[in-house]
């Protein structure tokens, strides 16, 4: 489904990807975890072309992303993608920010586009809601429409950009539980998140990063196990004491 | 202070006998309202276009907006109106400048008034909508493009809406310099609001008058303005947002 070949990507002199590699298979989850500034992000906004890559390939269902033919939109819009700061619309009701794509990529009419948006937020709980702002939900709702707007789209996998990091503790799980509910339907997805617990639940393998590099990409049993990296481990050890 | 004041003076007619001095000062309103709103809405299109443009990816469209902003905002009003109107016609070829030079010459002057300061305008209302997009967080538009829109569809749907929203307060300063600019189109002859104030003085010795129902005018103007652009702002403002 998602196959990253030797992708690098610097600013100026600054490498922010060096030479990544790794592939995910349909029906895959894979969480990308390691400390900030090792490039996860970067290289998930790689993956959809939001970010552009200096070499190396990365290919979407069999289309090039770095290819300058590429259509970007329409590979785009089958390629679900979840922000860390949810990202949604704030001049448009939560029926809206679900509705617009459908209708103006996919050439769904607004009725289809609507019922299709209310079923998926029917499905994240919060069809009570279809009618408010983005403004007037708390962080974790915010998080949980922007999986529906994403879904909506009737996505081949779904890519998420630490989606809990900028949510409330009592917030967090609410959105893992979403997330959880699409592995387990069979979602092709890449996740970073930090969250091992939601890594140890669904994850088929796990990636750490570290100054820009893939430094460890393990089945989750191995990874959890016995990483074979130091950096690996200390990371793992920082974070899994609390 | 032995000033005689005559607040009838403005019902007395003008040496034509044409129309009272009131109808003066209202064809002076007239002309300032049709110089002030024509040049509005250039500056609204143009500097919404430039500042959208100075925000794309694309080096020499971002350039070419930048440079629009330097020329126009760097010279004077005044320099940029003798430009329009006294070297700018000399400069067409020749068929055309005499054609245009053949047309009212009322016309010209306010042709050449409207144009101006609509661009004017237009390069600092470009500036506001740059700044108006790029406080938007940068996620807002990757969240636009992963849904699949294309740049200007995302434009469009999720950048300007709220990029517009966010300047409607610098803009009602410019929609207000607007008017007070217009009475710079009084050097070129253009008869607005304040040629009139002045020229009633000229024909009465009442500059007292004259000059307070300018001021009065120009007053009421920006008042109205400044409400309507309140009840805009009012109406436009996101539920859930500050401020409600």
């Amino acid at each position: 489904m998602i196959a990253i070949k030797n992708v690098s990507k610097h600013y100026g002199s600054f490498q922010v990807l060096s030479e990544c590699s790794t592939q995910v298979a349909k029906g895959e989850v894979i969480v990308v975890c390691g400390p900030s500034g090792s490039g996860k992000s970067t290289l998930i906004k790689c993956v959809n072309g939001l970010e552009p890559f200096q070499s190396g390939e990365i290919i979407v269902n069999g289309i090039s992303v770095g290819d300058p033919k590429t259509n970007l939109p329409k590979l785009r819009a089958h390629v679900g993608m979840v922000f860390q700061n949810f990202e949604l619309f704030p001049h448009m009701s939560v029926t809206d920010n679900l509705a617009l794509a459908q209708v103006k990529v996919l050439g769904r009419s607004r009725e289809e586009a609507v019922q299709r948006g209310h079923q998926l937020l029917e499905r994240v709980g919060l069809l009570a809601q279809a009618e408010k702002f983005p403004g007037q939900l708390s962080g974790g709702q915010q998080q949980r429409v922007a999986i529906a707007r994403a879904l909506s789209m009737d996505p081949i996998c779904m890519l998420f950009d630490e989606p809990t990091s900028a949510l409330d503790p009592e917030m967090v799980k609410e959105v893992l539980d979403v997330m959880v509910g699409l592995a387990q339907e069979g979602m092709t997805m890449m996740v970073v998140t930090h969250e091992m617990g939601f890594a140890r639940r669904v994850a088929h393998r796990v990636i750490f990063m570290d100054q820009g590099r893939i430094v460890e990409d393990a089945p989750k049993e191995d990874f959890f196990g016995a990483p074979r990296s130091e950096r690996a481990q200390l990371f793992l050890s920082k974070i899994l004491q609390h | 202070m032995g000033y005689h004041w005559n607040w009838g003076v403005f019902a007395s007619p003008v040496p034509s006998g044409e129309t009272s001095y009131l109808g003066w000062m209202i064809s002076g309103f007239e002309t300032t309202l049709a110089l002030s709103l024509s040049a509005w809405l250039i500056a609204l299109v143009i500097g919404s276009g430039m500042g959208v443009l100075r925000t794309v990816p694309n080096r020499w469209l971002a350039g070419l907006a930048a440079a629009y902003v330097e020329l126009f905002r760097n010279i004077p009003l005044l320099v940029q109106l003798f430009i329009w109107y006294f070297v700018l016609p000399e400069l067409l070829p020749a068929g055309l400048g005499d054609a245009y030079k053949g047309t009212n010459p009322l016309l010209q002057q306010f042709v050449a008034a409207m144009v101006c300061l609509g661009l004017f305008t237009g390069a600092r209302v470009c500036e506001q909508v740059r700044s108006g997009i790029n406080s938007l967080p940068r996620g807002q538009k990757y969240a636009g493009l992963a849904l699949g829109l294309t740049l200007p569809q995302t434009y469009r749907y999720a950048l300007l809406p709220m990029a517009f929203r966010i300047i409607v307060p610098p803009l009602t300063s410019e929609f207000l310099n607007i008017f007070k600019n217009s009475a710079v189109a009084s050097t070129i002859g253009l008869l607005e609001l304040a040629a009139q104030g002045r020229q009633l003085v000229d024909y009465t010795a009442q500059p007292y008058e004259s000059f307070i129902a300018v001021t009065l005018t120009f007053m009421a103007l920006n008042a109205i303005v400044m409400s309507l652009m309140h009840l805009l702002e009012a109406r436009t403002r996101v539920p859930g947002s500050m401020g409600t």
